[in-house]
């Protein structure tokens, strides 16, 4: 049976700030609580997550216009999965940010609902106090 | 040197499963005669029937609405208040041996702090309480985890992969290859969720939960206070007890449950009088609570099925009740038996049945409401025997730990310590107990609130995806003890619906605010 979780979260930031974040693939573990390294080599990424458990993703969809981010969990317990980050501006100082997870069996869609909605909230938290893990490696590599 | 308290809980099992409260397919020498000494309590109600929710109210002698556990699978804040946390600050040494279950299970992250504690070996870890110490998670020295299965990372499981992994294929898989409730059947007659289980005794987890918590106990001084949360998985399904305890209760003796109408028309008659979702899941068509298989159909159900359910599930309960007795001969060794308060109850019960039902859901009968629970005080405290049939709850748990303790009652609790007679229980206003039902999963939401007083039970449902809000239940305990006649619509009742309804809405307790996110199915 699949199943549909979507989670939201409004962010005191500009939607590019959010964006920015979001479009790095290779930075989600710094945002993600319960993922705890995540690589990337051309369109797959490999993400690790805290149980020690490795899933190997697609990623489908990096859409500047639209802000939408799309990505494939293959394999693993997943029959299929699509995973869709959308980052919604709202007026110039604040976006939306949703994040939903489509997954055969439903079961992994409310797995993946329940983490998506943590990971807003530090996305959130990081963002919004201009300071934290993924904003420190995007200052450094400004830097660099 | 005060009294030791220990609190021993099983998984959803009913009432009638024990030979004090009227069973007769069980033998339970051990809890009969902690009943015969102590307070045996004939109407203890939950304020959840599933097990996360029921079990946050235990620890922190709050209503779901307030902790905020609404439905299995929303996590027990890692700060909430607890009664644990409280014990351990006035002395106490700690210890919850068994299921926990306030954080998801389903938990591929590592997110929860039961699952990585376990995963690493630990005995507790240090988090945030509720009034800002740093301390023991939830208040216990030490946690040693179970659950109804040795799949996943929990302590039992880690500990049978360990020492005897070519057992763990004769274990119920409790999901299926799709992730889904597995809804397969076995034992004689295909009931779902029953296997034979070839484990050994000693290797099951009834047992396992004894023996850690004898371990426990060894490692305590004899003048140490402590509070210990005995919890055993069991009789909760998978029904797949040890195969060589299998021939304690044949199946084809088991008389069909009184809740149990065997003919299909009748089944069908009672729960058509009930709210649309009975029948719908009776069908096969809906079903609201993850627990219960997806694929499974209860109106395929057959009687001999119903009957194999029952004897495995008192198989189960005989095993609980050999490693209480175990347990208690070890407290006894340590000569702690005059100061030793014991409490035995469950987190809710099971339809095992009823109506042509298993498992639980959002059916508030006496299936799933009416629970055990015995108290039998320290015998150097001085109080009597009794049965109360006043209505208590299991909110009313952690005013009681407090209260053995000599502490007071916290002001976040919001029962009262458990009265040891009906004249207590009269002066103190032991008058209704809530239970609350709210589950919203995949499209499906339902949601429902319960008052249990006078002799009634009502239960008001609020708008969701399968009921306009309009639709309620009103059950007679006394002149109608299995539920089988909904008065909510007799003229007759109405006033008394009406006064029930009107109670239950002046007594709804706070809500949590913010609503806490659901993290995983359970």
């Amino acid at each position: 049976m699949r199943g549909s979780v979507r989670r939201e979260r409004v962010i005191a930031v500009p939607a590019d700030a959010a964006w920015r974040v979001v479009t790095r693939a290779e930075l989600l573990h710094l945002w993600f609580p319960g993922i705890v390294a995540c690589a990337v080599e051309g369109d797959t990424r490999t993400i690790t997550l805290g149980s020690g458990m490795s899933l190997p993703e697609t990623l489908l969809t990096n859409d500047p216009l639209q802000r939408r981010f799309q990505y494939r969990i293959a394999g693993g317990l997943f029959a299929e999965h699509l995973g869709t980050i959308d980052v919604i501006a709202l007026g110039d100082e604040r976006c939306l940010v949703v994040y939903s997870s489509d997954a055969d069996p439903a079961t992994m869609a409310v797995v993946l609902g329940g983490a998506t909605g943590s990971a807003l909230e530090e996305l959130a938290r990081q963002l919004e106090s201009g300071s934290g893990p993924v904003l420190d490696a995007l200052a450094t590599e400004a830097t660099t | 040197m005060g009294r030791k308290i220990l609190f021993i809980t099983t998984d959803q099992q009913r009432y009638d499963t024990l030979g004090c409260n009227g069973g007769s397919l069980s033998r339970t020498p051990v809890v009969d005669a902690l009943a015969a000494r102590g307070v045996r309590y004939e109407r203890a109600v939950p304020q959840s029937v599933v097990c996360m929710p029921s079990r946050s109210t235990m620890l922190t002698g709050q209503h779901p609405s307030t902790h905020g556990v609404w439905m299995n699978g929303v996590a027990l804040p890692v700060d909430a208040p607890s009664v644990a946390a409280v014990l351990h600050q006035a002395g106490y040494r700690t210890a919850l041996v068994g299921k926990p279950h306030f954080e998801p299970f389903l938990d591929p992250f590592g997110r929860f702090t039961e699952n990585t504690l376990a995963r690493d070996g630990l005995e507790t870890a240090q988090t945030r309480w509720a009034d800002g110490t740093i301390g023991p998670h939830r208040g216990f020295d030490h946690l040693e985890f179970a659950t109804h299965s040795p799949a996943g990372n929990l302590h039992y499981a880690r500990w049978m992969v360990e020492h005897h992994v070519e057992a763990l294929g004769g274990f119920y898989a409790v999901l299926d290859k799709d992730l889904e409730v597995n809804a397969d059947g076995g034992g004689d007659t295909g009931a779902p969720q029953v296997k034979v289980n070839p484990v050994e005794r000693d290797w099951y987890h009834t047992d396992w939960v004894a023996d850690r918590t004898i371990a426990w106990l060894d490692g305590l001084e004899a003048d140490d206070d402590w509070f210990c949360w005995m919890s055993f998985p069991d009789p909760h399904h998978p029904w797949d007890p040890p195969a060589s305890e299998l021939g304690r209760v044949d199946w084809r003796d088991v008389p069909l449950p009184a809740g149990y109408p065997e003919s299909a028309a009748e089944r069908e008659r009672i729960l058509d009088d009930k709210p649309r979702h009975w029948r719908l899941w009776y069908d096969g068509e809906l079903v609201s609570n993850y627990e219960a298989p997806t694929r499974w159909v209860p109106a395929a159900m057959t009687a001999d099925q119903v009957r194999e359910v029952n004897a495995v599930n008192a198989v189960e309960v005989e095993l609980i009740d050999e490693a209480i007795g175990r347990v208690l001969a070890a407290t006894s060794a340590r000569g702690w038996d005059d100061d030793l308060d014991v409490v035995f109850t469950t987190d809710h019960g099971e339809l095992q049945g009823d109506f042509g039902l298993l498992f639980k859901g959002p059916y508030h009968v006496d299936g799933l409401m009416r629970l055990p629970l015995v108290w039998r005080p320290a015998p150097s405290a001085g109080v009597a025997s009794s049965v109360v049939s006043r209505p208590v709850g299991l909110v009313d748990l952690a005013p009681t730990f407090c209260a053995i303790a000599g502490l007071d009652a916290q002001p976040w609790m919001q029962g009262q310590a458990l009265p040891g007679d009906d004249g207590d229980a009269e002066a103190r206003g032991f008058e209704r107990v809530l239970t609350e039902w709210d589950s919203e999963l995949l499209g499906v939401g339902v949601h429902l609130r319960t008052i249990t007083r006078d002799g009634w039970v009502c239960t008001t449902y609020r708008r969701g995806t399968v009921h306009d809000g309009t639709e309620g239940e009103l059950y007679d305990l006394v002149a109608d003890p299995l539920q089988q006649v909904n008065r909510w619509a007799d003229p007759a009742t109405k006033a008394i619906r009406d006064d029930l309804v009107a109670d239950l809405h002046d007594h709804l307790p706070p809500v949590h605010s913010p609503r806490l996110p659901l993290e995983a199915p359970v």
